[in-house]
């Protein structure tokens, strides 16, 4: 109970942080900017001319969360490295796990909002037409799922240096592979030299398991796999802060 | 409260730290002097739980630091160097949550947050961002943070750095303050803070402690403690170190100044700390005209420099 209190209070400082930063407003605009140009414009919304939003919309998503959960994720343990607080804060009477979930949990959240916010999307859709509410649902899970997994591997790379900068490249670098083992150019690639590895390599992209939650299934495997990724990340950050501290 | 034995540090091939121990009871403060990079900081971050010990124990109010960090860390307050806060946050948000994860809620954090804010002389800037702060006030306001939970043991790497010296003054009064009740380990390099706050200073030099004692008894250990400054008038150099020469007590004197008529002595004893010399001295210097006569206290820098740069140390003298 107590230790959960702990991460409460260091999610509230994250989050604060966040809105005290213009970091936060411009990354809710162009968030949904881009959300709105890629659908309407790119994703061809309207000339499908019918009453889903998984191609035109959450197909991009991906995509977008390549660029944006690595600038979000970036400044968690960075900017506690290059500043120094990183001292105070594991000098208090609170575990390095308190910290770390505390810390993700606010950015996962602070995702959560953007996400919610390309609510006119949906109400849109269904001024139009009659889509399927679940499916939608379902697709949104995923989408908040896939972004977990993004933020967590960012968490690691942000541990790993004192720069942003440096976080953000590895973390876009990183991110990108885990979309590219999914994608169809790539995986057409992989079947000519040996389709046996198709399966293996695909079981690793965030968009083979996103896949599902788009045609509004729940299975278990793939949320399994988005709670693996975020668990094995976290994990791993502890690993390094600790090891970054032993010297 | 605090109890070091036997710590080590290694980092790559180098033995930051290497073989302290020393103990820190409640009521007293404990100064750690040494040069820079002597493992000073990287001692202060082991005691504080932020560096795993590559060897050795510490434990702080019973509680081993590696068996029971929480437990340990909740009894202790630790201001690290260069004094870090989140820069994005206001003064009075910072020690908000500072006292939130320190455990204190409701009313008990609204006074523990006023009364640092009030020891600490914050009431100007409580509503401004961390990042505007001057020097001086982060400073403090890193401090406040380490008071919020008003710990039994406070770890201060260097405390008074950055400060102006009324800052400096009324941040020594506080740590002497407190250390009527705690147990405070800070880390200096003036000198004159050992003096104004500690009950017991340990110099540390290359990872090792090499003096450890009250600041009279480190003061003793310098070459000048109990030496006799004279200067006298109208006599030639050469006659007054004969004349002291004979005095039981001298062991060496040495001419420091010598002009227009006055000359300028200094007498060091054959064992060091009592005022007889100044005595011996005043009686054998009495048919000159005696100018000046007193009698040195022995430097704490002169000891600083002698343990921990040796060689450098006798060149100069």
């Amino acid at each position: 109970m107590n230790s959960w209190r702990n991460v409460w209070t260091i999610t509230k400082r994250e989050l604060a942080a966040y809105f005290t930063s213009p970091l936060a407003y411009v990354f809710i605009v162009i968030f949904l900017l881009l959300c709105g140009f890629f659908t309407f414009f790119v994703g061809g919304f309207f000339e499908r001319q019918e009453a889903s939003l998984v191609r035109p919309f959450f197909d991009w998503h991906p995509w977008f969360y390549l660029f944006l959960v690595p600038a979000v994720g970036m400044r968690l343990w960075a900017e506690e490295r290059r500043v120094g607080t990183i001292e105070l804060l594991l000098t208090m009477p609170i575990t390095a796990w308190q910290a770390i979930v505390g810390k993700f949990l606010a950015s996962w959240l602070f995702l959560a909002l953007a996400l919610a916010l390309t609510f006119p999307v949906v109400i849109t859709v269904n001024y139009l037409g009659r889509p399927d509410n679940g499916v939608i649902l379902t697709a949104y899970v995923g989408s908040w799922l896939m972004a977990g997994a993004y933020l967590a591997i960012s968490c690691i790379t942000s541990a790993l240096t004192r720069s942003q900068v440096v976080s953000f490249i590895i973390s876009l670098v990183v991110c990108l592979f885990l979309i590219l083992a999914g994608f169809p150019p790539v995986i057409n690639v992989i079947e000519q030299v040996s389709p046996k590895l198709v399966d293996l390599v695909t079981f690793f992209s965030v968009m083979t398991h996103f896949e599902g939650f788009q045609k509004g299934v729940l299975d278990s495997r793939d949320i399994l796999f988005f709670l693996s990724v975020i668990g094995f990340s976290l994990f791993t950050t502890s690993v390094i802060l600790r090891t970054h501290r032993a010297g | 409260m605090i109890k070091v034995q036997n710590l080590a540090k290694v980092f790559g091939t180098k033995r930051a730290v290497d073989g302290v121990s020393f103990s820190v009871n409640r009521g007293e403060v404990l100064g750690f002097l040494g040069p820079n990079g002597a493992g000073k900081s990287t001692t202060m971050r082991m005691i504080t739980g932020f560096l795993p010990p590559s060897g050795g124990s510490v434990s702080v109010g019973g509680f081993d630091i590696v068996e029971h960090p929480i437990e340990a860390k909740r009894l202790m307050g630790y201001l690290p160097e260069n004094a870090p806060a989140y820069t994005d946050m206001t003064v009075y948000g910072f020690l908000n949550f500072t006292a939130e994860i320190r455990g204190l809620r409701g009313d008990a954090r609204k006074q523990a947050v006023s009364r640092v804010v009030e020891m600490c002389f914050l009431g100007a800037v409580l509503h401004q961002s961390v990042e505007t702060l001057s020097k001086g006030f982060r400073h403090r306001t890193c401090f406040a943070q380490s008071i919020i939970h008003d710990p039994d043991v406070l770890v201060l790497d260097e405390p008074t750095d950055g400060l102006d010296p009324n800052q400096k003054h009324e941040v020594r009064q506080l740590i002497r303050r407190m250390g009527e009740k705690k147990a405070i380990i800070f880390s200096t390099h003036i000198l004159e803070e050992v003096d104004a706050v500690c009950s017991r200073a340990i110099i540390i030099d290359r990872g090792r402690i090499v003096a450890n004692g009250t600041p009279q008894e480190l003061r003793q250990r310098s070459e000048w403690a109990g030496a006799v400054t004279l200067r006298v008038k109208g006599v030639v150099a050469s006659a007054v170190t004969a004349k002291l020469y004979q005095v039981p007590l001298v062991k060496k004197v040495t001419v420091v100044d010598d002009k227009d008529g006055h000359v300028t002595v200094r007498a060091f004893p054959k064992s060091s700390g009592n005022g007889a010399l100044a005595q011996a001295i005043g009686e054998a210097a009495h048919e000159w005209q005696i100018e000046q006569l007193h009698s040195e206290e022995g430097r704490l820098d002169d000891v600083f420099r002698s343990i921990t740069m040796p060689d450098t140390a006798k060149e100069a003298a």
